[in-house]
């Protein structure tokens, strides 16, 4: 099976609506951001507290938003966790360090007081957010005095299948303790004791994150001084085992796709989280890997065809690595689309920005890699007419793209 | 051509072998089995659960702490030596960035004195700087050498403290170590993979745990106020107010204060073991016993205090005040727990020592059990989808060289993962960022050669000469590309955090897996199958 044989596009013949839509898509993301007052970190950059919370039904949203309100300082936002309707994410922004641990405990009690349900605050444990060590000290009195008592490491064990049977099956949310008597070692005197010393919060947290605000400016700047410095790394690479001017190239084709992606995040509101960042690593991988596979042909063909013109030779080598770059990218996206169709909320934002990322990384490969470096020899071009084409030697320290090209005119 | 292939297929199973020996061991069994992969591949906090905690030592505490002694002693030695002053009292820091203004300041020393104090200073007290301020006032500061070694000290035990709490409950594979450079940063890195109850593990390193066992001068008072009143306005020499703690046993209004005596009789220091009990009631306390020097001093103190109370004081709030009634030698109790989890989670930090400072909580990332369990289903689902599909386009597309990529492929992964394992890293989800970028680099180096194949025997060539040159044109673009990445990543390594570090780790391990998986074991097979052939004149791609 083939998909492309011989192909002949003339891609650099029709770049400019393709520059024009890069700029346009650039700017539009710049502007984005920059509307927005600067791109929406998440709170692991930003300092503050999130907590994921699953309901067992629809949550209620406003009244959570109120109701956290009145007892934790700071805005309180709460918006849908995506691909799930029955889980949501509480956060709050966080001023100090020494703030951190007094609102994580507001969120939680102030969710086990107003979601918490019948028997919440009667000294009966929430069965849904209990520890299997807690729960094992909640019965074990009950338990003996039923006539069932266990011995601690039995109760532990019994607590501890409890707790498997809820989180792994029940994804944390166990809605009536009569399910619970298919769980190895549940009599129905277990389920009576259980019945009488917990009880089922209809909500369980499945996640809590607190960052305080140092940290939080720490790790944002590590993460972009990492990735610069990267990045310059690479540019030297490139500049050594190709020209420098390739070098600048894949870098501006990857700040280009980096830019892109974060604009994209700005319009639709998503966060960028330190998984974000590792995407975004990703794709600056992923889109360095494209280009230089192009430029290498490009090199390539360079040494085989000496006399034909630059624009020429670019749109050959794109055009014989094509059917390479959308079997590849083609490969990568249905790895990238599986993980955001079935990856689960924790990978979402992640998998999102590489079905972004991988998509225009390609593109960028052949059309803003490629057309800097036929800019880049017509600068040169012209600058060498208006200066008058006379010393070969210039001409030869001038003309960095085609190194052997005036030995082949000769 | 065939001895070649039969040594580089020594060379590829040797490597194998060695890889799956890394992944599964040597198992006897199918749970064993089961047992080995799930320790040897390590997932992450963010993956499996688990709680990821920062801390930040309050050294300034500990300063503060030694500075309070010093002033108790110097008061002492002052007067000793016949020096007057008017007043003793020091600074109060507030972060542990402050730590180093820490400062007595003394007050109203006579100006004959000025000699004395100078010479007491400098014998007895050579870790403090003594600088006049005026012709009668002083300060204090502590040399900056000291100062180090204290900071560093403070962190050191809290580590050993919060260490030692830690094993105590029990938790499997803890993680606690220092974060940045001692001397300058006081941060504690705490990992408690697969904790199912955070809040308790948060509250248990908190806790101080200073326990004091010491007289009650007087009191109950309802108010500091109502005990000032009593006693003139002023607290008496070498004692101190402190409240009594809230009991969930008793129905008692308001608060109640105690005004007991500053240095204690024993401390947490002079802790034998402590342990959960039961009361005659069947109520929760911890029992504690004390040591050989705790007792005897313990002895001697209720042996002529019967009839007066004492005050179990932790962390300073009174627990509770008993009245003395006989002599007691070696073992106390402190009631009042509402649980046995309370009670014995008071024993723990007891029986582990006390914080030498306090600590406040800069990050935690907790990953719930549930989400844990989904993460790992949902992780698996996509990542099979997704190869599933790879796989089936690779076949469809290159057909019998489509067996090749995904074995190599596969090879990749299983060195990929064994590395890991050897290297006891954890897969992180910026890991699987990597491995999904090493899965993606791959699949492309196999495209890259399999082109290259099919435009080399467009071209004309014949099946080994186009095996050959393929390979080799496509080598030097890898190359390329996987330097480079492997450049990047090295600079990701030196200059990121953690997160960004475990991405390049796995890409760099993956990479390297995929030079020898796509270009020397994808080589080998290719000579391998052509090698059977008697006239190789078609190729299967």
């Amino acid at each position: 099976m083939e998909l492309f044989r011989n192909t002949n596009f003339d891609f650099l013949g029709k770049k400019w609506p393709f520059i024009i839509a890069s700029l346009v898509l650039t700017v539009a993301g710049i502007t984005s951001t920059i509307l927005k007052g600067g791109p929406r970190y998440g709170i692991d950059f930003r300092g503050g507290a999130i907590m994921d919370v699953k309901f067992a039904g629809q949550p209620p949203v406003e009244k959570i938003r109120t109701a956290l309100s009145r007892n934790v300082k700071g805005e309180i936002t709460v918006q849908n966790v995506g691909g799930a309707d029955n889980e949501v994410l509480i956060g709050t922004e966080l001023q100090s360090d020494q703030a951190l641990a007094a609102a994580r405990a507001a969120m939680t009690q102030t969710l086990e007081a107003t979601f918490g349900g019948p028997g919440a605050g009667a000294g009966k444990l929430d069965f849904n957010n209990a520890g299997s060590a807690a729960l094992a000290d909640q019965i074990r009195d009950p338990l003996t005095r039923a006539g069932g008592g266990l011995s601690d490491q039995q109760l532990q064990e019994l607590a501890d299948r409890l707790r498997a049977y809820r989180d792994q099956r029940r994804s944390g949310l166990v809605t009536s303790f009569d399910e619970l008597s298919s769980v190895q070692g549940v009599t129905p005197q277990v389920v009576s004791v259980l019945k009488q010393e917990c009880h089922l919060a209809p909500f369980n947290v499945r996640r809590v994150e607190v960052v305080g605000p140092k940290v939080g400016g720490e790790l944002r700047w590590q993460a972009v001084k990492a990735t610069l410095y990267a990045l310059a790394g690479m540019l030297v690479y490139i500049a050594f085992r190709f020209e420098w001017i390739y070098g600048v190239a894949a870098v501006i084709a990857v700040f280009h796709d980096t830019i892109i992606t974060i604009g994209l995040f700005s319009l639709f509101n998503k966060e960028i989280s330190l998984t974000v960042i590792a995407a975004l690593l990703t794709l600056v991988g992923y889109s360095m890997n494209d280009t230089i596979v192009v430029f290498d042909r490009i090199r390539e063909n360079l040494k085989i065809l000496r006399r034909e013109k630059l624009e020429k030779l670019i749109n050959l080598s794109i055009n014989q690595t094509l059917s390479r770059t959308i079997l590849t990218s083609g490969l990568t996206f249905l790895t990238v689309i599986a993980l955001f169709l079935f990856g689960g909320e924790v990978l979402h934002g992640f998998s999102f920005a590489l079905v972004v990322g991988i998509t225009i990384g390609t593109y960028s490969s052949i059309f803003v890699a490629s057309p800097i470096l036929v800019f880049w020899q017509d600068f040169v071009e012209t600058r060498k007419k208006a200066r008058g084409t006379g010393a070969v030697a210039a001409a030869q320290s001038a003309q960095p793209v085609r190194r052997n090209s005036v030995k082949a005119v000769k | 051509m065939t001895k070649g292939v039969r040594t580089r297929a020594i060379i590829i199973v040797s490597i194998m072998l060695l890889a799956v020996y890394g992944i599964i061991g040597l198992p006897k069994s199918t749970a064993e089995l089961a047992q080995n992969v799930s320790r040897n591949i390590r997932l992450g906090l963010d993956l499996k659960g688990g709680s990821h905690l920062v801390l930040q030592v309050q050294v300034q505490d500990a300063a503060k702490a030694e500075a309070d002694r010093e002033i108790e002693a110097l008061k002492e030695d002052l007067r000793k030596a016949g020096i007057d002053y008017a007043g003793m009292d020091r600074n109060d820091p507030q972060a542990p960035d402050q730590t180093d203004a820490i400062q007595i300041n003394i007050h109203g020393v006579p100006a004959l004195k000025t000699g004395d104090l100078r010479s007491l200073i400098g014998d007895k007290y050579n870790t403090w700087i003594l600088t006049p301020v005026s012709s009668s006032d002083y300060r204090l500061n502590m040399k900056p050498t000291e100062l180090i070694a204290l900071k560093k000290d403070t962190v050191e035990r809290t580590i050993q403290t919060i260490e030692n709490r830690i094993n105590g409950l029990g938790l499997t594979e803890p993680t606690i170590q220092q974060r940045g450079r001692a001397e300058a940063e006081y941060e504690i890195l705490v990992q408690l993979p697969g904790v199912d109850d955070p809040a308790r593990v948060k509250q248990i390193m908190q806790t101080a745990a200073m326990l004091e066992l010491t007289e009650v001068k007087d009191g109950p008072f309802s108010s500091p106020d109502q005990a000032l009143a009593k006693h003139g306005g002023v607290l008496p020499l070498n004692t101190k107010l402190l409240k009594a703690a809230p009991r969930a046993d008793r129905n008692e209004s308001g608060d109640s204060w105690y005004l007991v005596s500053r240095s204690a009789v024993v401390t947490g220091r002079d802790l034998r073991n402590a342990r959960p009990g039961r009361d005659e009631m069947g109520k929760w306390e911890t029992d504690f016993m004390l040591n050989k020097d705790g007792a005897r001093r313990f002895a001697r103190f209720t042996e002529s205090n019967i009839g007066n109370r004492l005050a179990i004081v932790l962390d300073n709030q009174v627990k509770s005040a008993p009245t003395i009634q006989s002599r007691i030698e070696d073992s106390g109790r402190i009631t009042g727990a509402a649980s046995q989890q309370e009670s014995s989670d008071l024993a723990l930090v007891l029986r582990a020592g006390s914080l030498p400072a306090g600590i406040v909580y800069e990050e935690e990332r907790t990953v719930g059990p549930s989400l844990g369990a989904d993460s790992i289903r949902e992780g698996l689902v996509a990542g099979l989808t997704g190869l599933v599909a790879v796989i089936i386009a690779m076949l469809a597309y290159y057909k019998k060289a489509g067996i090749n990529a995904v074995l190599a492929l596969f090879m990749n992964a299983v060195i990929l993962i064994a590395a890991l394992s050897y290297f006891d890293a954890t897969l992180t989800l910026p890991g699987i960022a990597g491995v999904i970028l090493t899965i993606g680099m791959a699949v492309d180096s196999n495209v890259l050669i399999f082109e290259r194949i099919r435009e080399e025997l467009r071209a004309g060539k014949g099946v080994i000469a186009a095996v050959d040159t393929g390979f080799k044109k496509a080598f030097l673009t890898i190359i390329d590309t996987h330097v480079t990445t492997v450049v990047s990543c090295a600079f990701l390594f030196m200059f990121g955090s953690g997160p960004v570090k475990g991405f390049a780790v796995t890409l760099v391990i993956g990479l390297i897996a995929n030079v020898f998986t796509a270009v020397f074991v994808s080589r080998t097979m290719f000579d391998w199958s052509l090698g059977r052939q008697r006239q190789v004149t078609t190729l299967s791609i």
